[in-house]
């Protein structure tokens, strides 16, 4: 019994099926729980007021965008070596999900922003890097949906991903290279763990929580998707 | 690979319709900037390092696509893929050619581009430095690019879409080395960072390259 037995297609699929049901009654408790222990439970801040309520969607939708990245580069490099399509196929699967979450850590980071920093927008090494992000997303997607061959496409998207990983990794160290000394670290730093209080920090584990619980389930169910759009493509060619 | 580098340098030069074309776009691009920001000579000085160096990298990609993509139409390719050398090589030595062809003349080109926008004077060593050092990094990633989307028909806006963000470090490094030296401070680090990310590329961008294109034949 080992991990490599789930890369058959038929085990995956009934791994899945059973994991599904339970995976969706636990991302609603965590979610539910987190957000309106977070939204209701908690008192407003001194100095931010009720903004700062908008961390609980903010930082668990940041992290998982990095994360849906970091997941997509071990499905490509376990594609690139072991040729497993299920694999290739959870990378595909997690991309618009990474991109979305991307998107809403922009979009709750602008709202936050507005009234904190007076800015919808800045020019900040954290901001640029995440828009960077969303650019790599981006290609890689349209790398996906450019190519027919479905192997071809498996294979080149996961080097892209490769080289994607590196180069997206230098870009947010050079960023912080470049706008050094315009704008202080430190007023970020709100973001971090362990600037915020207990009373914040719970309910957040919550919600961070419930947005991995998310993902994981909504790339099982769209690994699903692709794995019978696979097969009806078999079966038609077969037809023909 | 000497050979083959010549070769795809001799068809560079005498097949119309690229060499002088990246130069041509450079120009153009450096032409417009003061149409759209106005003509004061402050505010010019003060992004034409931004500008000479986003100029060279666009014009850099605009040829990008000739790297690979006539020579797998005509099955040249396929010829080079059972020769003796190593795809890794293969793609060196048009890496090279690339850089040699575009890469270079813009570094030479980007010097009385940089009068044109009124770049402070103690700027030009370093603007053609960090253009020398960086603009290979730019034909390596490039190339990779090419490799990539060498399948694909009409593949040249994707072409832009994958290879620009790979672009990011190498325009922050390359850019802030100059804006360094017009301020006055010391552009050494970037330029190291800068050269740091030439090495990188060149190493490990053939072998990605080569990978993309044993896909892509297969």
């Amino acid at each position: 019994m080992s991990l490599w037995e789930y890369a058959n297609p038929v085990k995956f699929m009934g791994l899945s099926s059973r994991l599904i049901p339970t995976l969706s009654v636990l991302t609603i408790l965590c979610l539910v729980t987190g957000i309106v222990w977070g939204f209701f439970g908690t008192p407003d801040d001194y100095k931010q007021g009720s903004t700062v309520k908008i961390i609980f969607l903010h930082v668990p939708s940041a992290l998982m965008a990095i994360n849906a990245w970091m997941m997509m580069l071990v499905a490509s490099l376990v594609w690139l070596i072991r040729r497993h399509h299920v694999s290739a196929l959870a990378a595909k699967a997690a991309a618009p999900i990474g991109i979305t979450m991307t998107l809403i850590a922009l979009g709750t980071g602008a709202i936050w922003g507005k009234p904190m920093w007076g800015t919808y927008w800045a020019w900040d090494p954290r901001l640029t890097s995440f828009m960077i992000l969303f650019v790599f997303y981006l290609g890689y997607m349209a790398l996906w949906s450019a190519i027919e061959d479905s192997d071809t496409a498996a294979d080149l998207t996961s080097i892209l991903c490769m080289i994607g990983s590196v180069f997206a990794l230098l870009s947010r160290y050079a960023v912080n290279f470049w706008n050094q000394g315009l704008h202080q670290g430190a007023s970020l730093s709100l973001d971090k763990e362990q600037h915020v209080d207990d009373t914040f920090y719970y309910p957040l584990l919550f919600c961070i929580a419930g947005f991995v619980l998310l993902f994981v389930l909504l790339v099982l169910i769209r690994t699903r998707t692709e794995i019978r759009l696979r097969r009806a493509a078999a079966l038609a060619a077969r037809n023909v | 690979m000497l050979a083959l580098f010549l070769r795809d340098l001799k068809l560079a030069i005498r097949t119309g319709g690229g060499f002088g074309l990246a130069l041509a776009f450079f120009l153009i691009v450096v032409m417009f900037v003061p149409f759209g920001v106005g003509s004061d000579l402050t505010l010019l000085a003060r992004i034409a390092p931004g500008i000479l160096w986003i100029g060279a990298l666009l014009a850099c990609l605009l040829s990008l696509d000739r790297i690979f993509q006539l020579d797998a139409e005509d099955g040249t390719l396929n010829v080079l893929a059972t020769s003796p050398i190593p795809l890794s090589g293969v793609t060196v030595a048009k890496s090279m050619a690339h850089w040699v062809t575009t890469g270079l003349p813009l570094t030479i080109a980007a010097i009385p581009l940089g009068y044109l926008l009124n770049l402070p004077s103690i700027a030009y060593a370093w603007l053609f430095v960090s253009l020398f050092i960086g603009t290979p990094a730019l034909s390596f990633i490039g190339a990779f690019g090419a490799a990539i989307t060498v399948g694909i028909k009409r593949g040249g806006l994707l072409l832009s879409l994958l290879v620009l963000p790979l672009y990011i470090p190498t325009l922050i490094f390359g850019a802030v080395t100059v804006i360094k030296a017009v301020e006055g401070s010391n552009p050494m680090p970037s330029l190291m960072f800068l050269a740091g990310l030439t090495l990188l590329s060149v190493v490990i961008m053939p072998f990605a390259s080569a990978l993309a294109l044993k896909a892509n034949l297969s």
